[in-house]
């Protein structure tokens, strides 16, 4: 498949690396800030994830919780998000955007309305965070028909017929949580452990690209090195929220982050 | 959509676990679907077993202190005229409401899986102190949920919580109540499935709580039922069940019994949170007609934005200050097989007056949205209807709310 989800695991894979997934809240602080944010970020990321933010989000912990109140307190809505996508875009045809949240804004705006939406803003995937299998299944036929990549979730909880069965329904790529834990827990598993569940997934179909999210940080990010690819998200959030508290450049911090994240991975 | 005779309601459900087709449902993050499924099962199990059946009853009986009692209110009916007026004073269950139904089957199951910490989430604080009670009682370490907004309102019953060894977590996000303190209930319990059970305090969240709690309260009807019996010789011709409905887990455990009745026969009456009569802001999106939307795992009618943002609400009653509703109240109002309105803030509080100074009754500040509605349209009726209000809790827990509201001690 000629996505460009899949492009940029292959660029990442060429370079011997993992890719280096961020997420960030459209809108977080304002419209135009993430975009900014987005933009500059985007120098270092292979991924870009923009969440969608929602006011009862039940697998985040505080520090995502935090940028989606920030943003919605300053009035961002679905379209608002679209807009930052599709503007991003224009400038960074090549890296994927993958947009994040929770099934009540889909169900809101209406799935195919939104599908349609995602498809003219360029998006490149979607990751539906309370929408699991085998419930998504036909949500991710109708991204498939659109040719957006659905993403899968998998945990550590996640039984082994289970996890064959998301596998075969999975697109190009497999988000694996790394622990028990909301977006933003600390690492309370060791990275040996991560990794041997990772291989069990990522062992069952080569081709497919299984990403490890939850609890990465600067310092535990390189050992988990060995897989396609590792998002980090809450570690970012909370350098924004640090950037409005002190008043600094949030830009420029946040960016800095990027930038070291990807030089531990290289 | 249709309901089903001779099947109770919680087992209405497709394979998805929707009612009505679009009602209820599972909308969990991936972590949780295994511990769902497990609940699932030993539910599904332990419901048929004779000897997890005869636990329960042993633990109604001489912990709770099954049947609570059938009353008529024979001062309110004279003084209104019309219907008479009978309660049902489910608040004389240990711990003073309904809420330690599901609390003890929750223990019991969480006992059976061999875990043990117990979580729950509170509004009023009644099902975080009969959580703690029952975590006692059976040994589990507890820990409650529940919004900095309704520590504040709702002390008593958090002292009860603390006395009984639970600790409580104050939710500080959003609006400080209910609504929050699930999110963050849920949130932990995805962090520690492992070896933490999950109560859900009411008829809602993902749909085997939605059934396990369901399961619990239904023992309220089937008591009632043997009462009418033995009160009237037969079920009476008309009767008008009132009860109000947050998540809905009192009303739903008050009808059970009585939904396959022709309501013509048999009225099904819910009692919403209109919130304060001044504001905009309410808890009742059943009969203000909210929109269907997923919140806390379910598809239910929502108090929400257009884009999905769930909304503030805003009642004098903790307990029903919820923007979400259970989805098997949605698929009795979409069968049409209940009636939803709602009651304000002054309307409950003028109740509870009412009803406080005729009958030695003391309902808390939830039930008494339900007397609202019983006070409302008891006039207008014939002598031999019978309305039947489920007073499910006590006015203990609010002693500072009706101290402030109506300078009483």
């Amino acid at each position: 498949m000629a996505s460009l989800i899949n492009e940029a695991f292959k660029k990442a894979k060429n370079a011997s690396r993992p890719a280096l997934l961020t997420y960030t809240v459209a809108g977080d602080n304002t419209k135009k800030q993430s975009l900014k944010i987005l933009k500059s970020i985007s120098a270092h990321a292979d991924i870009c994830e923009l969440g969608f933010p929602h006011n009862t989000p039940i697998a985040d912990g505080g520090q995502i919780q935090s940028s989606a109140y920030r943003a919605i307190k300053n009035g961002i809505k679905i379209n608002d998000v679209f807009a930052i996508a599709k503007e991003f875009k224009l400038s960074k045809k090549t890296i994927p955007i993958i947009l994040m949240g929770y099934y009540n804004m889909i169900y809101q705006y209406n799935e195919d309305k939104f599908l349609k939406k995602c498809k003219n803003s360029k998006i490149d995937g979607l990751i539906v965070v309370d929408l699991p299998y085998p419930e998504n299944k036909s949500f991710s036929k109708k991204c498939k028909k659109q040719g957006i990549n659905f993403i899968q979730l998998v945990s550590p909880t996640t039984s082994s017929i289970r996890l064959k069965r998301i596998i075969k329904d999975s697109h190009d790529m497999i988000y694996y949580i790394s622990m028990l834990s909301t977006t933003g827990g600390k690492l309370k598993v060791s990275a040996r452990k991560i990794l041997e569940n990772y291989f069990k997934i990522k062992n069952q179909n080569k081709s497919k690209n299984v990403v490890i999210g939850f609890g990465i940080t600067e310092k535990t990010i390189k050992s988990l090195k060995k897989a396609d690819g590792l998002v980090v998200g809450s570690a970012i959030c909370k350098e924004l929220s640090k950037s409005i508290k002190y008043r600094q450049n949030a830009v420029t911090n946040v960016t800095n982050v990027v930038r070291r994240l990807k030089n531990k991975i290289k | 959509m249709r309901l089903k005779k001779d099947v109770p309601l919680i087992d209405q459900h497709d394979q998805f676990g929707f009612w009505g087709g679009k009602f209820g449902g599972s909308f969990i993050p991936e972590t949780l679907k295994k511990p769902v499924e497990d609940l699932t099962e030993e539910f599904k199990k332990l419901r048929k077993d004779k000897k997890f059946i005869k636990k329960r009853d042993y633990y109604f009986k001489n912990y709770i202190g099954s049947p609570t009692s059938f009353v008529k209110l024979e001062n309110l009916s004279s003084h209104l005229g019309g219907a008479q007026i009978w309660a049902k004073v489910v608040s004389e269950a240990n711990g003073g409401a309904h809420k330690i139904y599901n609390a003890t089957v929750h223990a019991l199951l969480c006992k059976a899986m061999g875990k043990k910490y117990i979580v729950g989430d509170t509004g009023a604080g009644y099902a975080g102190k009969m959580l703690s009670m029952a975590a006692k009682k059976f040994g589990l370490k507890c820990k409650i949920f529940m919004g900095a907004k309704d520590i504040k309102r709702q002390k008593p019953n958090c002292e009860a919580m603390k006395k009984n060894g639970a600790e409580i977590v104050p939710v500080y996000t959003g609006s400080q109540t209910l609504v929050d303190a699930v999110s963050e209930c849920m949130r932990y319990w995805v962090s520690n499935c492992d070896n933490t059970h999950m109560c859900v305090g009411s008829t809602v969240g993902p749909n085997i709580f939605v059934k396990i709690c369901g399961w619990s309260t239904a023992q309220i009807s089937r008591e009632l039922k043997a009462q009418l019996k033995s009160e009237f010789k037969k079920i009476p011709k008309k009767i008008k069940l009132i009860n109000c409905v947050g998540g809905g887990s009192s009303a739903y455990g008050f009808w059970s019994e009585f939904i396959d009745f022709n309501k013509k026969q048999i009225e099904l009456i819910g009692v919403e949170a209109g919130g304060p009569k001044k504001s905009k802001l309410h808890a009742a999106p059943l009969s203000r007609n909210a929109k269907i939307g997923i919140l806390h795992g379910a598809a239910s009618y929502v108090c929400q934005d257009n884009e999905g943002q769930i909304n503030e609400t805003e009642s004098i009653s903790a307990g029903l200050d919820y923007p979400g509703v259970s989805p098997i109240h949605c698929f009795l109002k979409d069968t049409k097989r209940a009636r939803y309105t709602y009651a304000t803030d002054e309307e409950a509080l003028n109740a509870h007056v009412m009803v406080t100074k005729f009958e030695n009754l003391n309902p808390s500040l939830e039930p008494s949205h339900a007397f609202a509605e019983a006070i409302k349209i008891a006039p207008k009726l014939s002598k031999d209807t019978i309305i039947i209000v489920n007073s499910c809790g006590d006015a203990q827990k609010d002693r500072d709310i009706l101290r402030e509201r109506l300078g009483k001690i």
